[in-house]
């Protein structure tokens, strides 16, 4: 297939049209907005069909319809960000509890208050131990590939999978996307058969209620499936790499992709950076820059994220003796989400971890600021937690004005 | 329908030597759906409901008649309650039919993805039933069920209303009645009880989006029910159902007054008893003998405050007054001529 100029938003449409769903249930929230708007165009003009478009009234209620369509037989799809992803919370840990082969788009965004709509990762890392697989786009081609990757994984598992793409970043950015044949799609991705579902003829209960006696066993065998996703990605990866002639994730012309996780200049380096999303874009760019000034540093790009590819970060990282991670969220009164992940897989390593909180609500990350943390890490200078470019005169300004801290 | 059909066994009947159970001394094509043999058994035996339990009544009723008039093609959605909580605790399932737990205030949505499931799947053949108490309809279910009537979704949505949250305890639910004690609502203070608020009229707001067909019953009229709900099952889009079902638990009456109860919250009219369609009702159930409020309320410790040692007779009549509003508003007492009125029960 050609490269074609697309909108990520319009990109992911078609790569979730291409997976054939069934039951597709929205409710509008910026910026997932372009995507569901272009798949109901696709069912409404009959491009897209079998498929029910449901318009419902909320997100708790999209994540139910995809529940019901779901243990119906029917493959879900639904797509959501920031205040729709609390706001469906209960029914997203109920689609995992189920075991439901749901795939959903997060179009990530800040979460209020105060109300915003720009990008950061508040609202996936909320919900990371939803018991959903989470998949991070670094491009609009990963965002693509890993729709097609989310599918055959959920349905292979039984799990559910949260695809997240930075919200403006890649929803409404237009790139060079390569998207595959609906021939190929339909090699990769075999007709969905469910595990069990809601027919008349074989009458089962699902969703019953579980007491002490063995919810301890429920949870543990939900985590051993959850685990799977871990071994059955690579897999995947390598599969889809066969079948669409490129590695999954690999932008056009390109022949670096990655599944779990993707190394960039990794080679001696005694400083690793670890980060998630569209920033690894500008990562890299610094990294670039600190490499032709002598400097052995390198970046990983966490592309799993639940499961948490633990083994895989580990060799990753080896040889390295401090790992920065650059976060776009944080735990107020706590620290970096990715960075526990980061800390606790590297436990039995001498290596000191760092966090850079970073584009929190939209704030640009720019390539200059980047480098300049990054060469405080190589000088031994960084602090364990920092915010990049925060303005510090501003918060001066208001807690003396407000109340002293 | 195929033989492995789970729900299909030979049902026992238990009232040994009686031909009581549902009208067997009517011609075969009067009796309800219960008195068949052949019937299904969607909610087997062997549920661990409190005796006297309104609502595992009228859900036998209700699903098997829905059963009948589906031919036993159906999908049924649960939400969280005492109705979910009695019939499945795991491994156990007195379900033998389809049957869904997700979540207590998505079950309208849930219903709403089965019926898109199935009509992608060219299965519209199979019908779709959700079902919950009165928290999950009229408060946190209340939500989706509105966007699923606005939709106008294939779905019967069945609320058995026990008028509290019984299933944690007895505490209020927008559909507790004025004056009535709950948990949360305790019979203290100068206005003991629940408040009177304006009331929350689930049937009547089903009616307000206009939908095919809205009903009320209760389990006093358990063949009323099941005429109501093959009436459901016969009509396309979305439809509602209104089941009033005494709760001996919360409502603090003995467990042999459940169908009593039923009946009175009807006779005094506040239960009305109707039928409506496309935003007008369309029938009633008349009131027979028409009863005092107090009848009613006198037969349920949730009300034992309004009476005996500081009886408060203003609150009983500010409740008459609501049940005398109903039959005024419903027409649920025919106007009796002048010359009949000396033999007409008339208060």
């Amino acid at each position: 297939m050609p490269v074609q100029q697309l909108e990520g938003s319009r990109a992911v449409a078609e790569a979730v049209a291409l997976c054939r769903p069934e039951v597709v249930c929205a409710y509008p929230i910026s910026p997932q907005t372009h995507i569901i708007e272009a798949v109901g165009a696709m069912v409404k003009s009959g491009r897209l069909t079998p498929c029910e478009f449901v318009n419902v009234e909320s997100e708790f209620a999209a994540m139910s319809v995809s529940i019901g369509a779901s243990a119906t037989g029917a493959r879900a799809y639904t797509a959501t960000a920031s205040q729709g992803l609390l706001f469906m919370a209960e029914a997203v840990f109920n689609a995992a509890g189920l075991g439901l082969p749901i795939v959903m788009t997060v179009a990530n965004r800040a979460v209020g208050a105060p109300i915003n709509i720009w990008n950061d990762h508040s609202d996936s890392m909320a919900l990371r131990d939803a018991g959903w697989v989470q998949l991070f786009a670094e491009t609009n081609q990963a965002a693509v590939d890993l729709h097609l990757l989310a599918f055959r994984l959920a349905e292979e598992l039984s799990v559910p999978v949260m695809v997240c793409m930075d919200g403006f970043i890649l929803t409404h950015a237009f790139e060079p996307v390569e998207l595959p044949t609906q021939e190929q799609v339909d090699w990769f991705l075999p007709r969905y058969v469910p595990r069990q579902e809601l027919d008349p003829e074989a009458p089962i209960t699902i969703g019953a209620m579980v007491g002490p006696e063995a919810f301890e066993e429920v949870r543990y065998l939900a985590h051993l499936r959850l685990l799977r996703a871990l071994t059955r990605v690579p897999e995947l990866a390598s599969e889809f790499e066969t079948m669409f002639g490129r590695p999954l994730g690999a932008r056009p012309g390109s022949a670096v992709g990655g599944s779990l996780v993707t190394s960039y200049r990794t080679e001696g380096a005694t400083t690793v950076v670890v980060a998630l999303g569209s920033v690894l874009g500008t990562v890299k760019d610094a990294v670039d820059e600190l490499r032709t000034e002598g400097h052995p540093i390198g970046v990983v790009g966490l592309t799993t994220y639940r499961p948490f590819p633990a083994e895989a970060l580990h060799g990753a990282v080896e040889g390295a003796h401090r790992v920065v991670v650059v976060e776009k969220a944080f735990g107020t009164g706590g620290r970096g989400f990715v960075t526990d992940d980061v800390a606790i897989a590297l436990r039995d390593h001498d290596v000191a971890v760092h966090t850079i909180v970073a584009g929190l609500g939209g704030r640009p990350i720019s390539e200059e600021s980047l480098r300049r943390v990054l060469a405080t890490a190589i000088t031994g200078d960084l602090p364990a937690m920092s915010f990049l470019d925060l303005d510090m005169g501003a918060v001066t300004a208001e807690t003396r004005a407000v109340r002293p801290l | 329908m195929p033989e492995t059909h789970q729900a299909r066994h030979p049902v026992k009947f238990y009232q040994v030597g009686s031909f009581a159970v549902g009208n067997r001394l009517l011609d075969e094509a009067d009796r309800t759906v219960q008195s068949d043999r052949e019937r299904t058994n969607s909610l087997t035996s062997g549920h661990r409901a409190c005796q006297g339990c309104g609502e595992a009544l009228g859900a036998r009723y209700a699903l098997d008649a829905a059963m009948r008039a589906t031919d036993g093609r159906m999908v049924v959605a649960n939400a969280t309650g005492c109705l979910e909580v009695f019939s499945t605790p795991y491994p156990e399932s007195s379900w033998r039919i389809p049957w869904l737990h997700s979540l207590f205030g998505n079950t309208a949505a849930v219903a709403t993805g089965i019926a898109a499931a199935l009509k992608v799947k060219g299965r519209e053949d199979i019908r779709v039933v959700a079902q919950a108490g009165d928290g999950g309809t009229v408060d946190i279910g209340f939500g989706c069920l509105s966007g699923m009537f606005e939709r106008n979704d294939d779905v019967l949505f069945v609320c058995y209303d026990n008028e509290a949250y019984m299933n944690t305890g007895v505490q209020r639910s927008g559909a507790t009645p004025p004056a009535a004690r709950t948990a949360t609502t305790e019979a203290v203070g100068p206005e003991p009880g629940n408040r009177f608020g304006q009331g929350k009229n689930l049937p009547l707001l089903a009616l307000a989006h206009e939908i095919p067909y809205v009903a009320t019953a209760t389990v006093a009229d358990l063949h009323d029910l099941e005429r109501k709900v093959e009436k459901a099952m016969s009509i396309r889009g979305s439809r509602y159902l209104h089941v009033l079902v005494p709760c001996p638990l919360g409502w603090v009456a003995a467990s042999s007054e459940t169908i009593h109860l039923a009946r009175l919250a009807r006779e005094t009219g506040l239960f009305p008893v109707f039928e409506g369609a496309h935003g007008e009702v369309t029938d009633v159930v008349k009131i027979r003998h028409k009863e005092p409020v107090e009848e009613y309320l006198r037969l349920q410790g949730r009300y034992k405050h309004l009476f005996g040692s500081g009886a408060r007779p203003d609150i009983v009549g500010r409740i008459q007054e609501i049940a005398d509003r109903n039959i005024a508003r419903f027409g649920l007492v025919d106007e009796v001529p002048p010359d009949e009125q000396s033999v007409g029960k008339q208060p």
